[in-house]
């Protein structure tokens, strides 16, 4: 409408234009039937009001006709905007298989995204227009909700599971982030900026997510903590006494205690890395240590993307593509040796700077430090 | 049951008692008020702890209106604003909008509707009082010792994990409120079933009662449900067993099933009473039958059905399969239907009236108005594409306060002020009481209409700063602008209503010409309601529109006014009497 008193949402994802018509054919209805019962109302209320000359005579009091085509007509148009509306949501829900994936995780109170190549931001999320991308998404407390506005995109972010949500961005711009489902004193301050940048300049940013340094991938690190661990103890490359191989388990079906099944995907993952007595495979037993409250939610998420590529390079061609886990580990990322940083980026990127709780929002202050600021003036 | 046996040669009409002793003067020491069984005395009780939660829910929305108003707040901490929603969410859901009409409205009125002397079970009747006064203290007290910030969903593992405040104790005052819904719920139900006047068929009874009854079938399904989900938020809170909460091994989403499983029929626990009301009002007020009364009836029971099966629509972000949005999107359209229904037939009632624009009627009216916008905006909501974008905003804010406020609250103050002659024996002046109706109407649009447009451009809920967005500012101050219009228009009923039981003209029997069994008593009625069980010998809603026009043009003819006041009207019927 007005430039500075916008009344709508800017439009800057492959959904928002359908929503919005869907959304304004809504409110077409809305106007329509409102006005139709306000008239309605105020013609008869004008016409028969008490004293007036209006002819009552023969009054009708059920009308089969009527009442049909009154049930009739609004469960039509409903059907129809039923339709409409399941369609973009089914749209919404189905990812495409080249949509390029990228891991949130919700904190109280801040946002902490990592990018498939190890790039890590928080409270901001930078991402090139016209290239599909996918967000998996976990919460390290309560639930959360991830939000962009202008994308018409929004999906809660849970405990415990893994959920989706994809988007295509079409408009470079900056946009509003939010938390958009309540969680604690600081709720209104979790969020940040969505920068939607033009393809090439993305390419740019996304070597190093504007750090001097370029960041160990995401399965580089999961390998770094797969040591770390200790993991290679028992699941080694092949099964043994202790513990099946995890070599190419990604996407399998595994076969557990007392005869269940279960395919390795991430929910099954995740399970068996934090709680392992849960799903047992077959044939051993419960001797895998308790990983949940030891490593956080961000750990998890680099095992599962180390587990998945050296299934990768035993299983044949990975999901993702033709890389092998040789490749993906040593040379995709330019020159720089993938150790070499390891120490410094390690401690550079773990978790206590994501612990700790932002004072400023996407490069704003607080309010508590704003007020702090107008206080300092004031004396 | 405890019907006497009706002497067939006593009309109707004439149960009017000839003593001048009623249910308020009949005693009055504290004990017989706290120790009664009389519905209406009960009615009264609610009415007055109902008022004063209304009045505390206000007080709240009012600071958080206040707060909004600038992007980074006025004088609340984020921790305290936090406390404030949640406290005007939880006293305005579990200690107004679920009792007010039920339990004020319908306790006073079901049993003189059927031609009762009583609800089935009085004591049990009490009891609902005492146990809604019981949780009321411990809601309060828990607000007041340490607060809760968990807002009125309690999502967990919020609520049962995170939350640093007195969330337990408000959660207990929950649990024992739920069982006040319920003894009222079962009281309705029985009564309505073996407590009906000789003649009262199903059909000849009033709408109120159909949604009264409605009413009652879906408290006692759902409130259990909820009851025991609160009672496993407060174990896993306080001895830690693990049933919601991932980090324990439980489900969290599973807590939003349980929870909006009751929580979703318990918006139809306050909308559908007060379709009863509207029914009653645009009847007696246009003087005639409502069109399509069975229609009318059976869409309650529908809705009252069709309402166990939507409460996915609530989750459709919140990670449960795309399948299930599916269906639960395709029964939430479905439910929209038996709504659109009855607005269309309230609508055509007025067709061939003879329509008082009296206080109620212009509440009624504007029912009408603000039903629609507040029914058709929660289809934005059931669609499932529009809802990804609008859910979790001030869409959603705005659209249940169209339906809660605009809807439940209306119709309650409409209805108060139709029953308020029959209840207390008084009549409250008329031309303030109309305007003030009108006061209401424009006050709402104001406050929430905005909130439409913020939530459409993103705007999140339970947000207390916004300086990140100044763009929503000018919404959130259309928005406190209308709410401070609104709260005067609340704060006026609350003085003339009160002065009126003082000051006010006594009512007759019958002020508003009304038809109906609680009419046929005096005002304010016996202890026992009718001197005699009447015998219903006529259809609902009798009025003839014709007659009653062709009456009011014979006595212009006469030079009497044609437009009989209130008072004038009463005096005369005074007369009548001696």
């Amino acid at each position: 409408m007005f430039s500075n008193f916008p009344a709508t949402p800017p439009q800057a994802s492959s959904f928002s234009r359908e929503h919005d018509i869907i959304f304004y054919a809504l409110l077409a209805l809305t106007i329509i039937f409102t006005v139709m019962v306000g008239i309605g109302v105020i013609y008869f209320v004008i016409k028969y009001k008490r004293g007036s000359d209006a002819d009552r005579s023969r009054p009708i009091y059920e009308d089969a006709r009527l009442e049909t085509a009154w049930s009739v007509i609004p469960l039509i148009l409903a059907l129809i905007m039923f339709y409409f509306g399941t369609k973009l949501f089914i749209t919404m829900r189905v990812p495409p298989a080249d949509a390029q994936e990228i891991f949130v995780i919700g904190k109280q109170w801040m946002w902490h995204v990592q990018h498939s190549n190890g790039v890590r931001e928080n409270n901001t999320l930078h991402v090139p227009a016209g290239k599909p991308f996918k967000l998996t998404m976990i919460s390290q407390d309560v639930i959360h909700a991830f939000y962009i506005p202008a994308f018409r995109a929004q999906m809660h972010v849970v405990p415990g599971r893994y959920t989706t949500m994809w988007f295509t961005p079409t408009q470079p711009g900056k946009y509003h982030l939010f938390c958009s489902m309540y969680c604690g004193t600081q709720h209104s301050e979790m969020g940040g900026t969505v920068v939607v940048m033009e393809p090439r300049e993305w390419a740019n940013w996304i070597e190093n997510g504007g750090q001097s340094q370029a960041s160990l991938t995401l399965e580089q690190s999961g390998e770094r903590l797969y040591k770390q661990l200790a993991c290679n103890n028992c699941h080694g490359a092949e099964d043994n006494m202790r513990a099946p191989s995890l070599y190419g388990i990604w996407g399998k079906k595994r076969t557990l205690t007392g005869g269940r099944t279960a395919i390795a995907d991430q929910s099954y993952l995740r399970e068996s890395i934090l709680r392992p007595h849960n799903k047992i495979t077959n044939g051993y037993s419960n001797t895998m240590p308790v990983y949940d409250g030891q490593i956080n939610e961000e750990d998890v998420l680099k095992l599962m993307a180390y587990i998945k590529v050296i299934g990768s390079s035993v299983g044949g061609p990975s999901s993702s593509g033709t890389d092998t886990a040789a490749a993906v580990l040593n040379g995709t990322k330019g020159t720089m040796s993938p150790f070499a940083a390891n120490a410094i980026q390690y401690q550079n990127s773990s978790m206590r700077r994501v612990d700790s709780t932002p004072t400023t929002r996407s490069g704003e202050l607080a309010v508590n430090a704003i007020a702090a600021q107008q206080e300092a003036k004031g004396n | 049951m405890s019907a006497i046996p009706a002497d067939p040669n006593v009309t109707a009409v004439s149960a009017t008692p000839r003593t001048e002793t009623n249910y308020l003067n009949a005693d009055w020491s504290i004990k017989s008020w706290l120790l009664t069984g009389d519905h209406k005395r009960i009615a009264i009780l609610y009415l007055v702890s109902v008022s004063f939660f209304f009045f505390l829910g206000s007080i709240a929305a009012g600071l958080i209106r206040y707060e909004l108003t600038a992007p980074a707040g006025f004088i609340l901490e984020s921790e305290t604003y936090n406390k404030v929603f949640s406290a005007h969410g939880i006293i305005m859901v579990f200690l107004f909008l679920i009792v007010a009409i039920p339990a004020i409205l319908g306790n006073f009125l079901l049993p003189l509707m059927i031609g009762a002397r009583d609800m089935a079970f009085p004591r049990l009747n009490l009891l609902s009082w005492y146990l809604f006064m019981a949780g009321g203290i411990l809601i309060m007290g828990g607000m007041i010792n340490g607060g809760v910030d968990s807002g009125w969903t309690f999502y967990v593992p919020y609520s049962s994990m995170y939350a640093n405040s007195n969330v337990t104790m408000v959660l207990t005052g929950i649990f024992i409120a739920g069982f006040s819904s319920i003894t009222t719920g079962i009281n309705f139900i029985v009564t309505t079933h073996k407590m009906r006047a000789p003649g009262m068929t199903w059909f000849r009874l009033p709408l109120m009662v159909w949604a009264l009854y409605a009413t009652g079938v879906v408290i006692i399904l759902g409130t259990p449900v909820v009851a025991v989900t609160l009672l496993c938020i407060i174990f896993e809170r306080v001895f830690h067993l693990p049933i919601f909460s991932a980090e324990l091994g439980g489900d969290p989403v599973l807590f939003q099933h349980l929870f909006w499983f009751y929580s979703h029929p318990a918006v139809y626990i306050m909308i559908l009473p007060a379709f009863g009301v509207q029914s009653e009002l645009i009847a007696n007020f246009a003087r005639k039958r409502v069109f399509g009364y069975h229609l009318i009836a059976f869409s309650s029971l529908a809705i009252a059905g069709l309402g166990f099966l939507v409460w996915g629509h609530h989750m459709f972000i919140s990670s449960e399969s795309m399948y299930q949005g599916v269906v639960f999107s395709l029964i939430s359209f479905l439910v929209a239907i038996p709504s659109a229904i009855k607005v269309f037939n309230w609508t055509a009632t007025l067709y061939k009236g003879n329509i008082r624009l009296q206080t109620p009627m212009i509440y009624a009216l504007g029912f009408i108005g603000l039903f629609t916008i507040g029914g058709l905006t929660g289809l934005f909501l059931g669609c499932l594409g529009t809802d990804v974008h609008l859910t979790n905003t001030y869409f959603i804010v705005a659209h249940f306060h169209y339906v809660m406020v605009g809807g439940a609250v209306t119709a309650f103050l409409g209805g108060l002020h139709y029953w308020w002659p029959k209840m207390t024996g008084r009549l409250y002046p008329e031309s303030i009481a109309k305007w003030n109706a009108v006061l209401v109407f424009i006050g709402f649009n104001l406050t929430f209409f905005p909130q439409f447009i913020v939530g459409f451009m993103g705007m999140p809920r339970r947000y207390h700063y916004y300086y990140f967005a100044p763009e929503f500012q000018p919404y959130h101050i259309m928005s406190t602008l209308g709410s401070t219009v609104l709260a005067l228009s609340f704060i006026i009923p609350g003085l003339y209503l009160t002065r009126s039981l003082s000051k006010g003209a006594k009512a007759s029997a019958n002020p508003w010409g009304a038809h109906g069994l609680e009419w046929e008593t005096s005002s304010p009625p016996p202890t026992s309601n009718f001197d005699q069980i009447p015998v219903v010998l006529d259809e609902v809603y009798d009025f003839d529109p014709v007659t009653e026009h062709e009456q009011d043009k014979a006595a212009q003819a006469l030079e009497v006014p044609s437009y009989l006041s209130n008072e004038a009207k009463s005096a005369e019927s005074e007369k009548e009497k001696r």
